[in-house]
């Protein structure tokens, strides 16, 4: 059993709310800017709260392996049904 | 249940149950994904359109809301250390906050709603009738999307509620806490949903 | 009865009376056992319901023009015998009877990790099973999209789709839920000693299968739920009228139904590879092989989704990609069915009857392989897409392979299930009809695809008359064995002899309980000190 220190946590919940500032911050700046931001950010904040608040860095390697195995299966989901609608 | 043979079978082994919570919430990442691709796909084909419309929705709504679940973010897994380290009160406290931003949430969905549909922004509602299709997708996703997750933040609210009662009647304790910490990886997921609909939907620019 | 009683053989049995007894005692069992057989109860009904369906639909085709309905029925009769049969007998089919029954006795556990999680997934069968019946009988008429509900026709149809829909969904949730179990049971639970590698293979085979559950049933859960949400509010994702695209519902229907196929097949091949050692009395060939095919089946078998589409209007460069990895989801089946046959080699067969269906599970299931494979090839499928041949195909695969593969289980696990052992010359008997009958029937349907017969068609060109005669004999041929078949086991569940603990000389763990095994499955939690299948002591699995 492992115990998330409270300071952990607070410092984990500043950093997300500093990185959603980035990304408003950013989707007012530029579109591409807005876009890059959305690609880098969003899945930096999912991470966190994944990786901290859920525990996960503290977890069996199996809890890392589904979670990546399910992940990379949706990502691929996305990717191939691309190959049919890019390409039509 | 009646049966006192599998009452005890039924023994604790908190890692499997956890195990058991992820791969809930892998299907849950899944049924989103679903959604998310559909957004992939038709923003790719229409991108003027969902840059127009995404403009419609109100930003202050959105950073609110998750400005609200990134704190019952927070909140839900403090109340996992305060129950850990013994401390029941603050547990407790810590998971009426929660509750209470999960209301809060609510709240502010229910106004954003209204406000788009007093509008007449909603499926085959007057403000969309004659919109470029894409506009009409963007729509159709939006109610979709957050719909779903208002859906979840409810079911997360009621698990929440429980689970303060089992912890006020010691059913949840500091040596056997794993219900508490499956509700609370319950409502990080929820949160972590919205992380991806606030660029998507909000910030689309 | 068996020389050496087996331990716990004076204990009581899962079949005794619980507690006041009673319909309670099953329906609100947390017992996996018992859910076990709840399962197979309200699926055999929902099987013999469809087989009823399907009969019907044969006598539609006796003669051209109407012969006992008008279209309508018909489309709502082929919709509703293919949900039934897919949705509620091949998908659950041997993972939620024979998996729920044998997993954990297999793997020398008490129970799944999560007794109640498994009841309440039940329940959600139930509640599925009876939305889908309902659906059929209130609001404006059977839903007559065909079981795929392919948008926009699933869309605009006034017909009960949205009920039928989601049917489904409660079911895929039912299914994800015993997906959920399956996994952390054999991550969890398995018994000291039993390694990921001296797990049988059927365990390998469920808990491939499990996977294919989690990650593909959310894709239909969600498609589903579209569907109702486009039919009560016009969100318009799917309809072409609204600029969403009709393509997309196929994509994200197939995503999860091409994977839904090997949850249908990966158990059945599980469950062959469990019977074909016992009654060659030999260690199975191939181990490791056969068990990584099962998870190559599952990984491959969720990226070729799009092979069902290439008629469909897709890019250029989806179908060859598509046709690919078609070719290649092949290639793990065929390991599986290499090492079947390298198993009987020089073995000493016992042509007794869960044998004898096994045998025929592996020629069926590879002629519905192989007409498989032929419309992976992007020519030959423009001119086989939606004509019988996929029926026939689908059907070889699906009863001759699923199908076949469920009674050969049942036949195999029936003694030790109830106790009680059935007719075996009868079981012979029934299998003369239901091999005939099966290839007059499917066969059938393969050639009159070739010449053209489109699929869902409630009549037919002169020239096909023989080719459907044919096939409505030969389906009633396939009744008559089903039958007996049924008939047998029924028979004996109420007057057969009494089972001994192990009637075929198995060597996996579940026949060292008595039969019907006792509440608890084992006294005391087994160690387990060898690999599953130890008949030819000396030489290494």
């Amino acid at each position: 059993m492992h115990i998330v220190e409270y300071r952990t946590l607070i410092v984990v919940w500043l950093v997300l709310v500093g990185l959603t500032a980035v990304l408003v911050a950013a989707s007012f700046v530029s579109p591409a800017l807005a876009v890059l931001a959305m690609l880098f950010i969003t899945p930096t904040k999912a991470g966190l709260v994944l990786y901290i608040f859920m525990h996960l860095k503290y977890e069996a390697p199996l809890f890392k392996i589904m979670v990546l195995v399910a992940l990379a299966t949706l990502v691929i989901f996305i990717g191939m049904t691309f190959l049919d609608v890019a390409f039509r | 249940m009646s049966d006192p043979v599998h009452e005890a079978l039924d023994h604790r082994d908190p890692e499997g149950a956890r195990v058991g919570m992820w791969l809930f919430l892998l299907t849950e990442m899944l049924l989103f994904g679903g959604l998310f691709l559909l957004y992939a796909v038709y923003r790719g084909r229409y991108p003027h359109e969902f840059a127009s419309a995404g403009k419609e929705l109100s930003h202050v709504f959105g950073i609110a809301n998750t400005f609200v679940l990134l704190t019952s973010s927070l909140s839900v897994a403090c109340c996992l250390t305060a129950l850990q380290k013994g401390q029941k009160r603050l547990c407790m406290t810590l998971l009426a906050v929660t509750a209470l931003l999960a209301v809060t949430f609510l709240v502010n969905k229910w106004l954003e709603w209204g406000a788009k549909i007093h509008h007449g922004l909603y499926p085959g509602g007057p403000g969309l009738i004659g919109r470029p299709p894409g506009e009409v997708l963007f729509f159709g996703l939006y109610y979709s999307t957050t719909g779903l997750h208002g859906l979840h933040v409810l079911a997360g609210l009621i698990v929440l509620v429980v689970v303060l009662g089992l912890v006020a009647v010691d059913r949840v304790t500091p040596d056997d806490h794993v219900l508490l910490e499956n509700a609370g990886l319950y409502w990080h997921l929820v949160d972590v949903v919205w992380i991806f609909i606030l660029p998507l939907f909000y910030l689309t620019v | 009865m068996s020389q050496h009683e087996p331990a716990g053989a004076d204990a009581r049995s899962y079949l005794d009376r619980q507690g006041a007894g009673g319909l309670w005692s099953w329906i609100g069992s947390v017992d996996h056992k018992r859910i076990g057989v709840l399962y197979l109860t309200l699926m055999v009904t929902m099987f013999w319901v469809a087989v009823t369906i399907g009969i019907l639909m044969r006598i539609e085709q006796w003669t051209a023009g109407p012969t006992i309905m008008q279209p309508a029925t018909y489309n709502g009769l082929f919709t509703v015998h293919g949900v039934i049969m897919i949705f509620m007998f091949v998908v659950p089919g041997l993972p939620a009877v024979f998996g729920n029954f044998f997993l954990p006795i297999l793997i020398g556990a008490g129970d799944v990790s999560f007794p109640r999680v498994n009841l309440a997934s039940w329940w959600f069968f139930v509640t599925g099973a009876l939305l889908a019946v309902l659906s059929l009988f209130t609001g404006s008429g059977a839903p007559d999209t065909g079981w795929t509900f392919y948008a926009p026709y699933s869309l605009r149809t006034g017909t009960n789709v949205s009920l039928a829909v989601f049917a489904a969904f409660v079911l895929g949730m039912s299914s994800i839920l015993t997906g959920i179990n399956f996994i952390t049971t054999v991550h969890r639970l398995r018994a000291p000693g039993m390694t990921w590698h001296r797990m049988p293979l059927f365990v390998w085979a469920l808990y491939a299968t499990g996977w294919i559950q989690v990650i593909a049933t959310p894709i239909i859960g969600i498609t589903l739920l579209l569907v109702i949400a486009e039919r009560f509010f016009g969100i318009g994702v799917f309809d072409p009228a609204k600029g969403g695209d009709p393509l997309l519902y196929q994509h994200l229907f197939w995503i999860y139904s091409h994977p839904a196929v090997y949850v249908m097949i990966v158990p059945a091949m599980g469950a062959i590879t469990e019977i074909i050692p016992t009654f060659a009395r030999r260690t199975i060939f191939g181990y490791k092989a056969i068990a990584y095919s099962s998870l190559a089946i599952a990984a491959f078998g969720s990226i070729v989704w799009a092979h069902h589409m290439f008629t469909s209007g897709m890019g250029e460069a989806a179908n060859l990609v598509f046709s690919l990895f078609t070719f290649i989801v092949a290639v793990p089946s065929a390991i599986k069915v290499f090492n079947w046959t390298a198993t009987l080699y020089r073995g000493s067969i016992e042509l007794a009857p869960p044998m004898l269906y096994a045998l025929t599970f592996i020629f069926l299931f590879s002629l519905g392989g192989l007409t498989g494979v032929m419309q992976g090839a992007l020519a030959l499928n423009v001119h086989l897409h939606d004509t019988y041949f996929i029926v026939g195909h689908f059907h070889y695969v699906m009863f001759g392979g699923t199908g076949f593969a469920f009674f050969a289980a049942l036949l195999y696990w029936f003694p030790k299930m109830f106790g009680r052992m059935y007719c075996r010359a009868t079981a012979v008997v029934a299998w003369v009809p239901l091999f005939v009958g099966f290839n007059l029937f499917y066969f059938s349907m393969l050639v009159l695809g070739l010449m053209g017969m489109p699929r869902r068609y409630f009549d037919h060109l002169p020239q096909f008359h023989t080719g459907h005669s044919v096939a409505t004999v030969g389906a009633f041929v396939l009744v008559l064995g089903l039958a007996i078949f049924f008939g047998n086991l029924v028979k004996a569940l109420f007057r057969g002899e009494r089972a001994p603990a192990d009637p075929w000389g198995g060597r996996t763990l579940e026949w060292t309980l008595s039969s019907p095994p006792p509440v608890e499955n084992f006294a005391a939690i087994p160690t387990i000190t060898g690999g599953p299948y130890a008949y030819n002591p000396g030489r290494k699995a």
